[in-house]
């Protein structure tokens, strides 16, 4: 066989390609087991409504975004355009999931947050960013204040969104900001036929 | 004196050395399997860390989380499904043996296999390789060079 000595470079090729398609992954984004599950339950305080709670339940028979954000998350602040504006289009509802606002700043002492003043600060912080960002997209936001409900959805960065749909199953987990181009090519047909499903 | 110092900087690393994190409540056997557990577990954030290391806000939540499992009684499987059923078999350091992790756990042992294959063939057919006769002419030539008494040859072969 003549072409032996080609063998080696052919294993080269196998193994640059196999490289080259891990480079282009991103270990950051861990598949959500959660997709194709019952978004998990959770009834907390609103952050504008502030005698009202919001749960998943509220939201059955739409199909609606989870969208995970808090004032100290940097990424949320090249989100908060995209999400105003598709709140202005409005083809669905945004949910927000304020995560561990006082808790979750890097900037403040945890062990200091006093817990009864905590969903007081939480409030007043989240909206005073909304105002400072461009307005609040959401329909309501829920106050996470100690991270549990992220944990029960699987949030390990902020921010990240669910798609949910009528049935309030989860069906697509953005994991980042999501960005004009991500909101066209993806989210947005995804909820397009979802809505068409029902 | 600059000696001294580079000793000292030599020894920087190991006063560095990161602990794990301080123990919550005061019972030791908790604790203890607490943090048993939670060296099992990835932290997703810092991702080649496990929670038991790690210092990230979530890891923080999940020991804690973790924790008050155990003290309502859960065992360490129960813990586990809890989290996986959140945050997949990525939080796994162990990945469960299944389909999707089939070429994981046999895939060394297959490469294994095949390479010694590969190789055992390889030693066979190298001993039936006969070895080449030298001829007469080439014996001669042979002789010569180890003699040192060979003329510089024009022929491309030996």
């Amino acid at each position: 066989m003549k072409a032996k000595f080609l063998i080696p470079l052919f294993i080269f090729l196998a193994l640059a390609g196999f490289l080259g398609y891990g480079l282009k992954l991103n270990p950051r984004e861990v598949p959500s087991p959660l997709i194709g599950k019952a978004a998990p339950a959770f009834r907390v305080p609103q952050l504008q409504a502030e005698d009202k709670t919001i749960s998943p339940e509220d939201m059955k028979g739409r199909v609606w975004l989870l969208n995970v954000w808090a004032s100290w998350c940097v990424s949320c602040r090249y989100e908060h355009p995209v999400l105003v504006q598709l709140a202005r289009n409005s083809p669905v509802p945004i949910v927000g999931l304020n995560y561990k606002e006082v808790r979750g700043d890097g900037a403040l002492d945890a062990k200091a947050v006093d817990p009864a003043t905590e969903l007081a600060t939480a409030r007043q912080r989240a909206r005073q960013w909304l105002v400072e960002h461009g307005g609040d997209p959401y329909m309501a936001s829920a106050v996470d204040l100690d991270g549990r409900v992220g944990i029960d959805y699987g949030v390990y960065g902020v921010p990240e969104t669910f798609l949910i749909d009528q049935q309030g199953v989860i069906r697509y987990k953005h994991i980042g900001p999501i960005t004009p181009e991500s909101l066209r090519d993806v989210l947005l047909p995804k909820i397009a036929e979802l809505q068409r499903a029902s | 004196m600059r000696r001294l110092a580079l000793v000292a900087a030599l020894l920087l690393p190991v006063a560095g050395h990161a602990g794990e994190a301080a123990p919550v409540t005061d019972d030791p056997v908790l604790e203890e399997r607490v943090m048993r557990l939670s060296h099992d577990l990835r932290c997703l954030v810092c991702q080649n860390q496990s929670i038991a290391e790690s210092n990230a806000p979530l890891a923080v939540d999940l020991r804690n989380q973790v924790r008050e499992q155990f003290q309502a009684g859960k065992d360490e499987a129960a813990v586990v499904d809890y989290l996986v059923a959140r945050y997949g078999d990525f939080v796994l350091y162990l990945p469960p043996f299944k389909g999707t992790t089939l070429l994981l756990w046999l895939g060394p042992g297959l490469l294994l296999v095949a390479g010694a294959g590969w190789l055992a063939w390889r030693l066979r057919s190298r001993v039936r390789e006969t070895p080449h006769a030298l001829s007469a002419e080439e014996h001669a030539r042979a002789a010569a060079l180890l003699d040192g008494t060979a003329k510089p040859s024009r022929e491309s072969r030996l």
